[in-house]
Parts: structure tokens; C-alpha cells; sequence
């Protein structure tokens, strides 16, 4: 069964010209694509790693995932339901089953709170249990996330190291035993020497508490270490998706392969063949309608640059490429 | 468990307190103001049982002479007026009447400011238009002709002259809190809270309203400071409330009497007052304006 599905998922920004730009000049109005057109979808218990460049649209689909932005077109299913304008009650419930990890640890906690309230914070809005109940749940979330309550509850976020607040932040999420856990980036903020830490700490929750997540990162070996699948995006656009081990060691999609091979290996000595890319990444305002990948590909041709290929969400643990000249790459 | 829990929330109250005495006395300024703003509202709980005598009592000396603009001496501390009346007892009082008004339609004034603000910088849109060109339009009324014109229709009454003080006073607030409002709402903390399933509601009060907490403090104080003055200047046209005595209407009298050039006394002690009341709020709200603004701190 899948929990969550994204249906042709599409947000576009407005960029609203200058006033003499629109009124004189008559320029319409710009888009920034940042998703286009998503399908995926997300299974019981199963963790999908979102990769690509910044500006991708790893973020934009985690927002709309947690209902804090609207899609501009296309749908986002909660266990067959949509979530698109869902109000009151039955918004409260897909709140509290579907929680967010933020990625600035530093941005994320009310200055203003101490940490027994940032964590219990989500279970009294909701009213979830009562205050008894509350002062238990939090006290054991706490320490699981390790962070002894008895030293830590009282205090504030700024008395807290970076690791710390995103522990609290994680507390925070799981304290309302979500079924699904959205995590945008939660390691980038950190310190190197404490990423590790932390990654262990989500990797044992998510055994413990079984809950699926969507976990965005950069970085392809952590995605290899924690995802089941991974998708991998360019410029809103989905290139490839498919089981995490599958799509790193044998990536099919010339955009998955140049990003494979740019991540460093620790040896000086190895010398690897530059990834066979030209160009920038382009901007995504107002991108032409084919794969945004092509204006950097080798293999493109007219057909690339007319249509994209969208995948399905048929078979989920289908290994699939968003590329209409996989024979060719595969040849050659 | 409760228990432990209201000892926490006293703990917090505790420690919040101590936290705004220490803003507060952290700079001499503020901390001479703060207790001469503890003065005066000592003296105004006290106010009838300081005064010597009524406010407009007349008065005699010693020998029985009848006290008519008596300068300061050990009897009359302040003097007296034309018609005999104690100054020292009209002062006292009129702390009271003062510090009343200020307080009310100086704090009344910053919660209909600081609501307006934050309701209009947090959901933005149509109802920040329209709540923000209401706020234009009392930036363009002129504080005197609108008093008079709720006098007229009214009569000379405390609460008329609260009532057009508050309505006049807010709208600073309104748009400073707005402003703030607009810059907090962008964190993301409060994406957080959304996600967490907050209400709109409760992300306003629980969640900016205390990042905003300083600013408010800050223009609570510039709003009791300036309701006060427009207090004792209303008062001072004759658009007080003739039935309580004031500073501002101190001072109306005396310009009634005719006397100003004979009886220093007279005007100095109101506007000595008032002066120092207005100038020791302005303290204060300059420490919490170093808290709400850390660029003025001293490096």
C-alpha cells in the first residue's frame, strides 16, 4: 500500500515584473518552475532520498508535502486521499500523522521557547493528550533522541550547540508519532563531525517508531546509507528514480551519472574521466518545454528538447530514467 | 505533576521578571526613571492621604490670614493659588488623575495597536490594505480639532478625553508591530509551528508575539508618555475634564488667573512634574529599545 502519492505535482512562483516593465513595456509575467509535473510515490515504512543541485525543487516538494504551500497544478495523496484544501479537522489529523524536520536548526526553534516547549508545542496545539500525558511524552522523546530531559528541558535554543537543536527539532516531529516524516536537509547546517550522529539517531527512530520519511539531502552517500530509493532532481524537473543502491552504482540518466561521479572518492591518487556535461545550471525562469537537462547534455537532440519524459508510478520499485536516448547512453 | 507544573510557570514568571529588572536598571537612565515612575505611582495610591488638604479648599496661614499667592514655605511646600487653594495638595492629587489616564489609554491603546499589527502583518493581503489605510487615515487627523470635536459633542467628561487619546495613539504602534510582524512571520520557526499544526491564533499570540514582546514594551511606554502629554495639553485648552484636577489643568487655571508672570511657582511645579514623569518613561522605553534594537548598544 502507498501512503503518499504525487500526482503530476507542479508548483510555479510568479515573478511579477517591474511596474514599467508591465504597464508600458507590457512584459508578461515570468514562472519559476520549481517542480514540474512529480509522479512518485512512497511506500509503508520506506525511506525515499530526494537528490539533486540547490534550486531543484527538493524543498518546494517538501512544503507542499507538508501542506504548508499550495501546488500550483497536480496532486498530493495521503493513503488514497487528497490533502489539496483540506480544513479543519481532517487538516489537524494530516498535520499531526505527516511531521517536517527543518534543515536550519538554527532558524527553525522559537528563540523565545525552552526546549520542553518547542517540543510539546505541536501536541498542545493539537490537544492532543493532556498536560500529564504531555510532560510524559515529551520527557521520553527527549531521551530518545539523547538528550537527557533532566538537563535539558529547560533550556533555551541558544544554550543549546547546533547538534542539540536539531535534536530538539527532531523531538519535536516524533513527539506526535507522525506515519511519515519529512526531513529537508537535516544535516546540512551541521558540523561534519556530528552529522554521523545524527544520521544514526534518524536511521534508529525510523526502525524503532516505523514510520516513512522523505529525506532530502545533497549529499548521495548519505542518501545511499539511509534511502530504500532514491529520486534524483534537475531543475523541478524528476530525472531518475529507482532502488538507492541501483540508481547510485549503475546510474542510467546523464544527469544522474555526471552527479555520480562528482562525488569525491578519498584517494589523491585516483583520477576518474571528467563527467562528459557542458555549461551552467541554466535558470529556471521560464525554461523551455523539454528536459531542462538538455541545453548541458551530450546526447540531446530536437526530440529532448520538444517533450520530457515523465515516470510512472506503476511498478514503485521500478528502476526508471526520465531520458528518451537510454539505448544510446546504454551503448555507448 | 500539576503542582510541579505551576511551581515551573511561577519559576518562569520569576525569572521573566528578573529578566526586565535587569533590562530595566542595566542603564542609569532607565534606572532613575524606573524609580521615579515608582515614586509617582506611590504617590498616586496615596494621594488623599499625602494631600494636606482638598483641591480646591481654601486655605489660611497660621495667623488666620487668608493664604492667596503664598510662595513655597514650610506650610505651604508649594505654595498657594490666587484663590487660596494648597498647590502641594492639588499636585498630589492630580498625580493620581495624571497616571490614571496615562496608564489606561496608554495600555489600552498599545493592545489595540499591537492586535491591529499583528493581525494585519500576519495575514497580510486585504486585511492588512485595509486595516493599514485606517491607520493612514488617523495618521492624517490632527490630534487638537479631533479632541474638540469629541468634547463638543460629549462634554468636558475623563473618559471623552481617554476615549480620544487612545483613538488618536495607536496607530504608531500599529505599524511598527506590523513591520516587525511582516520580518518574524518569514522564519522559520513559525513554518515549523504551522507544520506542527498550530493555529493561525495561536502562532500570533504564542509564537511572535513574544519575539515582539520588546518592541511592545518600547512603544507602551512612548504611548503612556505621549498620552500624558496630550493629557495635560488638552487640559491645558480647557478640554479636561473640569471635575478632576490635573496638571495640564493646573496650569489652565493658572493661565486663567492671569498670574503667570507673578507666581513662578505655580506653573513650575506641574511642568516640573509633568516633565519628569514623561522624560523618566522615555528611559525606560530607551532600554528596551537597546533590547529590541541591539545596534544601539554600547560597544
Amino acid at each position: 500500500m502507498e501512503i503518499l502519492e504525487l500526482d503530476h505535482l507542479s508548483r510555479h512562483f510568479e515573478i511579477q515584473p517591474g511596474f514599467i516593465d508591465r504597464v508600458i513595456r507590457r512584459h508578461p509575467m515570468s514562472y519559476i518552475k520549481a517542480v514540474e509535473s512529480l509522479n512518485v510515490s512512497i511506500g509503508n515504512n520506506e525511506i525515499l532520498g530526494i537528490a539533486g543541485e540547490s534550486g531543484c525543487g527538493k524543498s518546494t516538494t517538501c512544503t507542499m508535502v507538508s501542506g504548508l504551500l499550495e501546488p500550483t497544478s497536480g496532486d498530493i495523496r495521503y493513503k488514497g486521499k487528497s490533502i489539496i484544501g483540506l480544513k479543519g479537522e481532517e487538516l489537524r489529523q494530516y498535520r499531526r500523522s505527516v511531521q517536517m524536520i527543518f534543515q536550519d536548526p538554527y532558524e527553525s526553534l522559537n528563540p523565545r521557547f525552552r526546549a520542553a516547549d518547542i517540543v510539546a508545542e505541536g501536541p498542545r496545539a493539537l490537544d492532543l493528550w493532556d498536560a500529564d500525558e504531555i510532560d510524559h511524552r515529551v520527557i521520553e522523546i527527549l531521551n530518545a533522541v539523547g538528550l537527557p530531559a533532566h538537563k535539558y528541558t529547560e533550556r533555551f535554543p541558544h544554550e543549546l550547540s547546533g547538534g542539540e537543536r536539531q535534536r530538539v527539532g527532531i523531538a519535536s516531529a516524533l513527539v506526535m508519532e507522525p506515519e511519515m516524516i519529512i526531513a529537508d536537509e537535516p544535516l546540512s547546517m551541521l558540523d561534519v563531525s556530528i552529522r554521523a550522529g545524527i544520521l544514526d539517531l534518524i536511521k534508529e527512530l525510523q526502525e524503532e517508531r516505523q514510520f516513512s520519511s522523505i529525506y532530502v539531502s545533497h549529499d548521495l552517500s548519505i542518501l545511499g546509507n539511509v534511502a530504500d530509493r532514491v529520486l534524483i532532481m534537475y531543475l523541478g524537473q524528476a530525472m531518475e528514480i529507482g532502488p538507492a543502491k541501483d540508481v547510485i552504482l549503475n546510474p542510467r540518466h546523464p544527469y544522474t551519472r555526471a552527479l555520480v561521479g562528482a562525488v569525491p572518492i578519498p584517494d589523491p591518487r585516483s583520477r576518474r574521466a571528467i563527467p562528459n556535461i557542458r555549461g551552467d545550471i541554466s535558470k529556471p525562469i521560464d525554461p523551455p518545454p523539454g528536459c531542462r537537462f538538455a541545453p548541458r547534455c551530450p546526447h540531446a537532440d530536437s526530440s529532448c528538447q520538444a517533450n520530457f519524459v515523465e515516470l510512472s508510478t506503476e511498478d514503485p520499485n521500478a528502476h526508471q530514467a526520465a531520458c528518451h536516448k537510454l539505448d544510446i547512453i546504454a551503448d555507448g | 505533576m500539576s503542582a510541579n507544573r505551576l511551581s515551573r510557570q511561577l519559576k518562569n514568571l520569576r525569572s521573566g521578571l528578573a529578566e526586565h529588572y535587569r533590562i530595566i536598571t542595566s542603564n542609569r537612565l532607565s534606572a532613575f526613571g524606573f524609580w521615579i515612575i515608582i515614586l509617582f505611582v506611590v504617590v498616586a495610591i496615596f494621594a488623599p492621604w499625602i494631600a494636606p488638604h482638598e483641591p480646591w479648599e481654601m486655605v489660611y496661614d497660621r495667623d488666620g490670614n487668608f493664604a492667596s499667592l503664598r510662595p513655597p514655605s514650610w506650610q505651604f511646600p508649594v505654595g498657594t493659588t490666587h484663590l487660596g487653594y494648597d498647590l502641594f495638595s492639588q499636585l498630589v492629587l492630580a498625580t493620581r488623575t495624571t497616571l490614571l489616564i496615562g496608564a489606561t489609554s496608554g495600555l489600552i491603546s498599545i493592545i489595540i495597536g499591537a492586535n491591529i499589527g499583528l493581525v494585519a502583518g500576519y495575514y497580510g493581503g486585504k486585511i492588512d490594505e485595509v486595516l493599514m489605510r485606517l491607520t493612514d487615515i488617523l495618521y492624517g487627523m490632527p490630534f487638537l480639532p479631533f479632541i474638540i470635536i469629541l468634547i463638543s459633542l460629549f462634554g468636558r467628561k475623563l473618559e471623552f478625553v481617554i476615549l480620544a487619546i487612545i483613538l488618536i495613539i495607536w496607530r504608531t504602534s500599529a505599524r511598527v508591530i506590523r513591520a516587525q510582524t511582516i520580518a518574524i512571520k518569514q522564519r522559520q520557526f513559525i513554518a515549523m509551528a504551522k507544520a506542527r499544526g498550530c493555529s493561525d491564533f495561536r502562532i500570533i499570540y504564542r509564537h511572535i508575539l513574544p519575539n515582539v514582546l520588546p518592541l511592545l514594551l518600547l512603544y507602551a511606554a512612548f504611548n503612556i508618555a505621549w498620552s500624558i502629554i496630550t493629557e495635560a495639553s488638552a487640559s491645558f485648552l480647557g478640554f479636561g475634564d473640569g471635575e478632576t484636577i490635573s496638571w495640564g489643568g493646573m496650569l489652565y487655571e493658572l493661565w486663567l488667573s492671569g498670574k503667570t508672570r507673578v507666581a513662578w511657582w505655580w506653573f513650575a511645579t506641574p511642568s516640573i512634574c509633568i516633565v519628569l514623569l514623561v522624560t523618566s518613561l522615555v528611559f525606560v522605553s530607551r532600554a528596551y529599545e537597546e533590547v529590541a534594537n541591539p545596534r544601539l548598544r554600547k560597544r
